[in-house]
């Protein structure tokens, strides 16, 4: 039931990029994006697939988890190929009743679905080889001069680290109150939209009730903790960069530099 | 007129590296009117267990049979399955939201499509008999203590009439007054009502002095499934599953290595007074 859905997806092993530094991993998955958007030369497609398959050489993940990502964007896949290939006017290579399809059409096509399954696949490498937390403290650090202009990175961290926290526990609870309601005779599927709505009330008020003493237990034993937002706190694992890191560094500059070159700067013609 | 487990098994996870064998291979008979307590340590299946006996979880393989249907069949009504073989779950005060107490009894025989009067009676009639005093009938359950609360969600589902109830640790999380008060309160329905009880506990000292017969679960499989005296004769295979006998039968025990005759068999505190005062 519930309980089957996968939150945080993170792949347990032992790996030289699940060791990077999530600030590392954060970078490196903007620099991909970036470099899947600024390049438009087949040079560029094959440096980034390359170095996509690399990485996820060096996870020790198995591919088919980088896959399941996918399942869930085939349909927005499957549209932008579409529509690409029938929308963008340019040399016709192919008519049928209304439709065309031209060569400029197909380029883009083509150039999209790759940009998105590389984009898919490259963020879901990343979220594969770092727990929640882990990112949650990177993207604290890497944000921490916006607190200069008032942005309370901390605290916006800790909320979100805390919810990562109470999903699975959530679900947990839903699963249990579903199954206690159903026990006494109610049920979730039956009858037209409104009926649904109606039928969810036994599920949603205890469902509220918990979660806000849950919420409430857990600011209770902060506080008893002496927590006080982020102003002096320390880390209990701070993260500090290590000689692969700062590898991990260059070889992503080497790559961004060669993906822009083959990609856009030399001309290799047209895909097509 | 019974439930019969034929071979069944639960798995969590199933065609994943993450696969639990939750209920592994359980046959059982559960006769009418037989009150039975069912044990194991915390992990050890006995809630997947139980919510198999109403169509809550489907065995991944296996079958169900109810009054000799298999109650997975797609002509048999799950619905009212439910309403004759009735789950209280662990902390079952979790499960209340109506604004009060007794619009929140009714909520399960409304489900059973009676009208409103069957409804009211059947409401009133568990609400007496788990024993809340009246001036809360009409107060938000949110207002009440825990040990009223979980009297309120018992009514819950007693409400439905079941033939078969069966709770899960009814007991947790309460003090010892709150415990007892509980478990009289199931031993009495259930001679009123005449009903099937199962009783799912770690704790054996809870159904000791209740039951007719104890099921020992380790690991998703039945250990030992036999009279509670029988049971607690194997009090060192018990430890190694991380359970225990009940108190008093430990205390027999540690007499009789210290040289006392007592029959170890005792299993509540009037069975041994009398065997000490035999030994005496």
């Amino acid at each position: 039931m519930l309980k089957d859905i996968t939150l945080g997806q993170y792949y347990q092993t032992d790996s030289v990029i699940h060791r990077l530094d999530p600030r590392v991993k954060l970078a490196a998955t903007m620099l991909y994006i970036c470099s899947l958007v600024a390049v438009d030369q087949a040079g560029g497609y094959v440096a980034a697939v390359l170095f996509l398959a690399a990485v996820i050489r060096l996870s020790h993940v198995p591919f088919r988890f980088m896959v399941r990502g996918m399942r869930s964007i085939l349909f927005l896949l499957v549209l932008t190929f579409v529509m690409n290939l029938f929308m963008i006017k340019g040399e016709v290579i192919f008519a049928f009743w209304k439709l065309t399809i031209s060569r400029e059409g197909v380029d883009m096509a083509v150039k999209m679905a790759v940009r998105l399954s590389l984009l898919i696949i490259g963020s879901s490498v990343m979220t594969l080889t770092t727990t929640p937390n882990n990112l949650m403290d990177g993207m604290e650090k890497a944000l921490k001069p916006l607190q200069k202009v008032r942005v309370p990175v901390h605290e916006i961290a800790m909320m979100m680290s805390i919810s990562l926290r109470f999903i699975p526990m959530l679900l947990e609870k839903t699963d249990r109150i579903m199954k206690a309601q159903m026990a006494r005779g109610a049920s979730f599927d039956e009858g037209n939209i409104l009926k649904k709505a109606k039928s969810m009330v036994p599920l949603l008020v205890p469902l509220f009730v918990s979660s806000f003493q849950i919420a409430d237990d857990l600011s209770m034993a902060m506080e008893n903790r002496c927590y006080r937002g982020g102003e002096g706190r320390t880390k209990m694992k701070p993260l500090h960069y290590e000689k692969r890191d700062y590898i991990a560094y260059l070889v992503l500059a080497a790559y961004f530099v060669l993906c822009i070159t083959v990609g856009r700067i030399v001309r290799w013609g047209r895909i097509f | 007129m019974a439930l019969i487990l034929d071979h069944v098994t639960y798995e969590y996870g199933s065609g994943t590296e993450l696969l639990v064998r939750a209920v592994n291979d359980v046959s059982l008979v559960i006769p009418d009117g037989q009150f039975i307590g069912l044990i194991g340590h915390t992990g050890s299946g006995k809630s997947t267990l139980v919510q198999h006996l109403n169509a809550l979880l489907k065995p991944t393989s296996g079958n169900i049979y109810y009054n000799g249907e298999d109650i997975h069949d797609k002509d048999f009504s799950k619905k009212k399955l439910r309403s004759k073989v009735g789950l209280v779950f662990q902390y079952p005060e979790h499960q209340l939201f109506e604004t009060d107490v007794f619009a929140d009894v009714c909520f399960g025989p409304k489900n059973l499509g009676l009208d409103r009067k069957e409804v009211e009676l059947r409401a009133f009639e568990a609400l007496k008999q788990v024993g809340l005093p009246d001036e809360y009938f009409y107060q938000s359950p949110f207002d009440l203590s825990g040990g009223q609360k979980r009297r309120a969600a018992i009514a819950g589902v007693l409400a439905m009439k079941p033939e078969v109830l069966i709770l899960d640790e009814p007991t947790a999380g309460l003090d010892p007054k709150g415990r007892d008060e509980i478990l009289g309160l199931v031993a009495s329905i259930r001679k009123e009502r005449g009903i099937t009880v199962i009783l799912v506990s770690h704790s054996m000292d809870d159904v000791a002095e209740y039951v007719d017969r104890i099921i020992v679960m380790n690991r998703g499989s039945i250990c030992y499934d036999d009279e509670p005296r029988q049971v607690f004769a194997h009090k060192e295979e018990l430890e190694s599953m991380g359970l225990s006998v009940p108190q008093v039968t430990d205390v027999m025990y540690a007499l009789k290595r210290s040289g006392w005759a007592v029959d170890t068999g005792a299993i509540t505190i009037e069975e041994a007074k009398r065997a000490i005062l035999d030994c005496l």
